[in-house]
């Protein structure tokens, strides 16, 4: 393993995260840093795209909140990042759901995968 | 004091910091350095110490320099650099680590940009060029007129034109140290250093 390998792999999360794909509701737990406090944020949306690998792996995340599409991306291994909650397991037949940008009410609904198979 | 080590790039990748930020680093390996002459006022004018980094096999090095390393008792290197600095206490043959550094501390790093070859002025100085529409034709990445006419007669000396390009020795100051690990020799920078990956690099203090 050579110098810069060793210095990504040291910043990876030591807890395993939970495996989670595009179209999937997560929900986010960020540490957030007010003065002195440190309170805890949730953001849940539907994982619309996962991008990079290693240590640069990004995923985000998209909610509509009062009727405006918000989209967040977060490094999936951010100190700041205390857990990820599956919500529901999508199914979907891309890995980038750019798509449902366009789509509102009821066409933005995402089909839950089948429970067969899983744990 | 020695205020500065020599040091190899071994590229660039990111960290987290405390708060959670992405921070863009450059990994280099930093020493360890020896001492292989010590150069004082009295004896050649100015003061300095000559450090050496990485070894190389001594069959690879010619006689005057082999006669070099021979006469200071020092093992043979692949990068041996002057870093002027008024060391009294320091003995030739001594060893100088990454740990002369803090994270947090400002430095300077030089090294060899990396070659460009022979490139026009648009990429060497940054002109505009010419509009690539609305009637031009030929001449869309020329620097245009290089002077007048009679008077004077000539094109004056520094004029910027086209030619090679990089592979200068380029500094770039107030570099803030990210982080130091002593035990693997390794030292990250944030932001970019000067050169390609593997390039030597001279690593110093920013004295004030």
């Amino acid at each position: 393993m050579n110098a810069i390998e060793k210095i990504e792999s040291e910043q990876l999360k030591k807890k395993k995260v939970s495996p989670f794909k595009a179209g999937d509701t997560v929900r986010v737990h960020l540490k957030i840093k007010e003065g002195e406090k440190e309170r805890i944020q949730v953001f849940e949306g539907v994982v619309i795209a996962k991008k990079h690998g290693g240590v640069r792996e990004t995923f985000l995340v998209r909610k509509v909140s009062f009727g405006v599409g918000v989209e967040r991306i977060f490094p999936l291994h951010s100190p700041r990042i205390e857990k990820i909650v599956v919500v529901r397991k999508g199914k979907v037949r891309r890995a980038k759901l750019y798509y449902l940008r366009k789509l509102k009410g009821k066409a933005a609904r995402i089909k839950e995968a089948s429970k067969v198979g899983q744990k | 004091m020695i205020n500065g080590i020599l040091g190899k790039k071994l590229g660039m990748t990111q960290v987290f910091t405390e708060e959670g930020n992405v921070t863009p680093v450059t990994v280099v390996e930093a020493g360890p350095c020896t001492v292989v002459q010590k150069k004082t006022v009295e004896k050649d004018g100015y003061n300095a110490v000559q450090l050496s980094f990485l070894n190389k096999n001594a069959k690879k090095v010619n006689k005057p320099v082999a006669g070099h390393f021979k006469k200071h008792k020092a093992s043979t290197c692949r990068f041996l650099k002057e870093i002027r600095c008024d060391a009294e206490k320091v003995k030739e043959g001594e060893v100088i680590g990454v740990d002369i550094f803090k994270t947090g501390e400002k430095v300077k790093v030089s090294g060899t940009s990396k070659g460009r070859g022979f490139a026009g002025v648009l990429k060497r100085y940054g002109f505009a060029g010419s509009p690539a529409s609305r009637g031009s034709h030929e001449a869309f990445r020329h620097g245009g007129s290089i002077g007048q006419c009679a008077y004077p007669g000539k094109v004056f000396k520094g004029k910027k034109m086209p030619g090679h390009m990089g592979s200068v020795k380029v500094t770039t100051t107030n570099i803030e140290i990210a982080g130091v690990k002593k035990n693997e020799n390794l030292m990250l920078l944030k932001g970019p250093v000067p050169g390609s990956n593997g390039g030597f690099l001279i690593i110093k203090k920013i004295v004030e």
